[in-house]
């Protein structure tokens, strides 16, 4: 492990402290886009060069930097909706939340059963502190766009835990992987598309008239 | 040599199954209302049919056993079919309802006056005949319990094409929680079944020792599943609901096959033990008498025409239970005559009930087509203009009462044998218990007498009580068609029984190895010759004494006039009997368990204004007891319902915070 990968893993925390603190939507999606292509980045300077690491790079840098982006940004232009307003939590507590959390993470990691040659390392408290990054905005969020990149924070905290694994992980499971987050991100596009026309809002919390 | 070994038995079986299972595909790609989709999908049911029967034929006329284990791997090992001659006469019997339901749906639900529903329907009617089919064939838990499920699900989306209408979602819905229910029994007999063999494939015949309390709890557990499948009373609440709102010719195919997978499922299980206790048999008889019995007297209080037929399925698979109770005991005390009798009167019952309740149902379609109600007190007089249908539907009225010289009198004849037989040679309690079913089997068969008097009457004679029946007409040939080859197999079995015998032995010897009799000793045992005889003696002074009759009225004078007034000046055609007036007697008697409810006019003048009556009969066990105790345990739990409130933050939140309580607890 270099110190370099170890400075993206911070910048890929301070981007979780971007996302919880900022109301604007574009602010959001570019700072996920941005988290995707460091992460994107992370496999090829931690691992051995192989040809195999840089297809998923490129893979992943081009689904989580680009497509999903577009997609979302092409949502968000349909709906014309620009701020996150009002939402459950405000963004100070969330932010000190996420902040608290951050720092629990670490703790928490340190006393997990790890391999030797993956202590001491910031994979695991950065993953954990991403993937609950990802749940606060999902819980606190009322716009379905918020929403969706809270999905996207949370896979992107589930990919940095499978760094540890690059090596044994075959190329397939991650081509799936990337597949099925843009499946996901399109048909979330579509289903806030619907879910404006319907209620004339894309606030997920009317989702609840669906209910019997 | 190759085409030899490709038209085996059992890949022409195979075959129709696939042709059957396919029939309903080409028609989604076809434009929709053109009714060529219908076409395929029929024939190519019909191609399968044949395949499939010719196949069938051939293992029951070899008596030919086979098991054929699939070359990949299913979850929880290989998939097992096999063939043997009780598999092949559920075929037969699946096959011909299945292919007279088919082309009569041509006439009754045509693609070019249902464009929306004919797709749905000829796909799942297809996949609902291959998965009965394929049921029958399945030698593993897996592959049987795959199949049972593939049944219950075509099953449902065929029966709520008319999905429009709240009864009839309301009836899809009481189907699906049955019949998950029945596959919840299953999945624990199962299991049970695999802790005792310790494998899922099915064991060999008669291997498993019957007299452990394993034993006891497969059993209890099947009869559950099996139970609810096939109406047995206590556990029928979905049959008649979900049989009056399927389009007619599914109710045919529900009735007539899908019911008796439930039969099926019991009797391939019983083969499994050797030596059955005797308490198992009087179980059964208990069972099958309550059914028949309470069957044929919720039927009588009915005003649906489908419904009062579904409640006579209820019946008849009682009557056939207490057959396969009859054989049961049988084998339990050792008497091979009682158990063969029990069992052939079971299985054929199983037949005929089959051929006379889906021509039933058939003619209780064209009638709907027709008038398009099904409230027996608002039709009368169709016999003027469905003549046809009229015919067809007095036949199979008087096979399902088992009346000779039709077929529901030579199965029912079987059981009373049976019955007597093991009355006379019996020893311990169980003649007491057969002494009772003897006279309850009677009682059933003068009650459906009764019933089928009150709907023929109703339905066909009389006047038009209502508009409805005045238009109607006969219906197109591919509904009388099929009709009438119900009607022609009604009468041949009715007429003919011993050729029958040999078609029986086969499968009977299944259930009951090393007492194989030959076909001349069954015949000595039941003499089938006899009835053809008497059948052939019925029908000669029917038609002696009809003739004296004509004869002698053609010399009086005759005159037309209204019949007997009753002293009212002018006669309307409500003033006649109704379906509800003429069963009113009955259903009084019965009051005590069939809860009927009446809303009727207190009158306070001599001289009252106008005022209505109505009689309804719940379903008691439904409405009385499984609805409030459910409702009940809706109110209790009504606080958990809170917790289910639709927003979607606060489950991701719930998602949350477990994961951080499991992180916490693990750490």
């Amino acid at each position: 492990m270099n110190t370099f990968a170890d400075q993206l893993l911070v910048l890929v925390m301070l981007i979780n402290f971007i996302l919880l603190g900022s109301s604007r939507m574009t602010v959001s999606i570019r700072a996920v886009a941005l988290q995707g292509v460091v992460l994107g980045l992370l496999p090829v300077l931690i691992n051995n060069f192989s040809f195999h690491l840089l297809l998923i790079s490129g893979g992943i840098i081009l689904a989580k930097g680009v497509v999903i982006p577009w997609l979302l940004f092409g949502a968000m232009q349909r709906v014309q909706i620009k701020r996150e307003v009002e939402p459950f939590i405000g963004y100070v507590p969330t932010l000190l939340l996420g902040a608290v959390t951050t720092a629990l993470a670490f703790v928490f990691a340190a006393r997990l059963p790890l391999a030797p040659e993956h202590q001491g390392l910031l994979i695991i408290p950065s993953s954990i502190a991403t993937l609950i990054t990802g749940f606060l905005v999902l819980t606190t969020r009322r716009k379905a766009i918020s929403q969706v990149t809270g999905y996207l924070v949370l896979e992107n905290g589930i990919f940095i835990f499978g760094l540890l694994l690059t090596e044994a992980m075959p190329m397939m499971v991650e081509a799936g992987a990337l597949l099925d987050l843009i499946v996901g991100i399109f048909v979330m596009g579509i289903v806030i598309n619907h879910i404006s026309r319907e209620f004339s809002s894309i606030d997920t919390t009317r989702l609840s008239a669906l209910k019997e | 040599m190759a085409a030899q070994v490709m038209l085996t038995p059992v890949t022409l079986i195979i075959l129709g199954i696939f042709l059957a299972a396919c029939s309903g595909v080409p028609g989604l790609f076809l434009q929709r209302g053109t009714g060529q989709g219908q076409k395929i999908a029929t024939f190519s049911l019909l191609a399968g049919a044949l395949s499939a029967s010719i196949g069938a034929i051939q293992v029951i006329r070899t008596n030919l056993t086979e098991i054929y284990t699939s070359g990949w791997r299913l979850p929880f090992g290989a998939g097992e079919l096999g063939v043997d001659p009780l598999s092949a006469l559920f075929l037969l019997v699946i096959f011909l309802v299945a292919t007279c339901a088919a082309v009569y749906a041509l006439g009754y639900w045509p693609a070019a006056k249902n464009p929306c529903t004919e797709r749905r329907l000829s796909l799942f009617f297809g996949l609902l005949t291959a998965s009965l089919a394929l049921l029958v064939l399945a030698r593993d838990a897996i592959t049987f319990l795959m199949a049972w499920e593939v049944m219950a699900i075509s099953c449902y989306f065929a029966m709520t094409v008319e999905s429009q209408r709240t009864e009839v979602r309301d009836a899809g819905t009481l189907y699906m929680v049955a019949t998950h229910t029945a596959t919840l029994a299953l999945f624990a007999m199962f299991a049970l079944l695999q802790a005792q063999t310790g494998s899922f494939s099915f064991p060999t015949a008669h291997s498993l020792n019957s007299q452990t309390s394993v034993a006891a709890a497969i059993f209890i557990t099947a009869c559950i599943g099996f139970g609810l499948k096939g109406g047995l009373m206590p556990l029928h609440i979905w049959l008649p609901s979900a049989h009056a709102s399927a389009p007619s010719h599914v109710s045919a195919l529900m009735s007539g096959v899908l019911i008796k997978t439930g039969i099926y499922g019991m009797i391939r299980l019983l083969t499994f033990f050797q030596l059955p206790p005797l308490w198992w048999g009087i179980f059964l008889l208990i069972a099958g008498c309550i059914s028949a019995v309470m069957g044929v007297a919720f039927a009588l209080g009915q005003h649906d025409l489908k419904r009062l037929l579904a409640y006579h399925s209820i019946e008849n698979v009682g009557i056939i239970t207490i057959g396969l109770g009859v054989a049961l005991i049988g084998q339990a005390t050792g008497n091979i005559p009682v158990t063969i009798l029990g069992i052939a009167g079971s299985l054929l019952h199983v037949v005929n009930h089959a051929l006379f309740k889906s021509l039933l149902f058939l003619g209780a379609g064209s009638v709907i087509h027709a008038t398009g109600t099904r409230e027996i007190d608002s039709l009368g007089g169709l016999a003027r203009s469905m003549p046809y249908t009229a015919f067809y539907f007095l036949l199979g009225a008087a096979a399902i009462c088992g009346l000779p010289p039709l077929n529901g009198f030579v199965s029912e004849y079987l059981i009373y044998l049976g019955l007597f037989g093991g009355i006379t040679g019996g020893t311990g309690a169980d003649i007491f218990f057969l002494a009772l079913a003897a006279p309850a089997l009677a009682l059933v068969g003068g009650l459906a007498v009764a019933c089928f008097i009150k709907v023929y009457g109703a339905t066909f004679l009389g006047h038009p009580k209502t508009k409805s029946p005045l238009a109607a007409a006969e219906g197109a040939w591919q509904m009388l068609a099929p009709m009438g080859v119900l009607t022609v197999f009604c009468i041949g079995i009715g007429l003919v029984p011993q050729l029958l015998a040999d078609f029986l032995l086969a499968p009977i010897a299944v259930f009951a190895p090393g007492q194989v009799i030959g076909s001349r000793g069954f015949l000595t045992l039941a003499p089938l010759a006899w009835i053809s005889v008497l059948a052939a003696v019925l029908i000669a002074l029917t038609v002696l004494l009809t003739g004296l009759f004509l004869l002698r009225c053609r010399n009086m004078p005759s005159h037309q006039s209204v019949t007997w007034d009753c002293g009212y000046l002018q006669t309307t055609s409500r003033i006649q009997y109704t379906a509800s007036s003429f069963a009113e007697m009955l259903v009084k008697l019965l009051s005590g368990v069939l809860r009927p409810r009446y809303q009727q006019p207190q009158l306070k003048a001599i001289f009252s204004g106008p005022a209505s009556f109505a009689s309804h009969l719940p379903e008691a066990l439904l409405d009385l007891v499984i609805a409030p105790f459910f409702r009940s345990i809706d109110e209790r739990f009504s606080l958990l319902r809170r917790v289910q409130h639709g927003q979607l933050h606060l489950y991701i939140f719930y998602v949350f915070a477990t994961l951080v309580a499991l992180l916490v607890w693990s750490i």
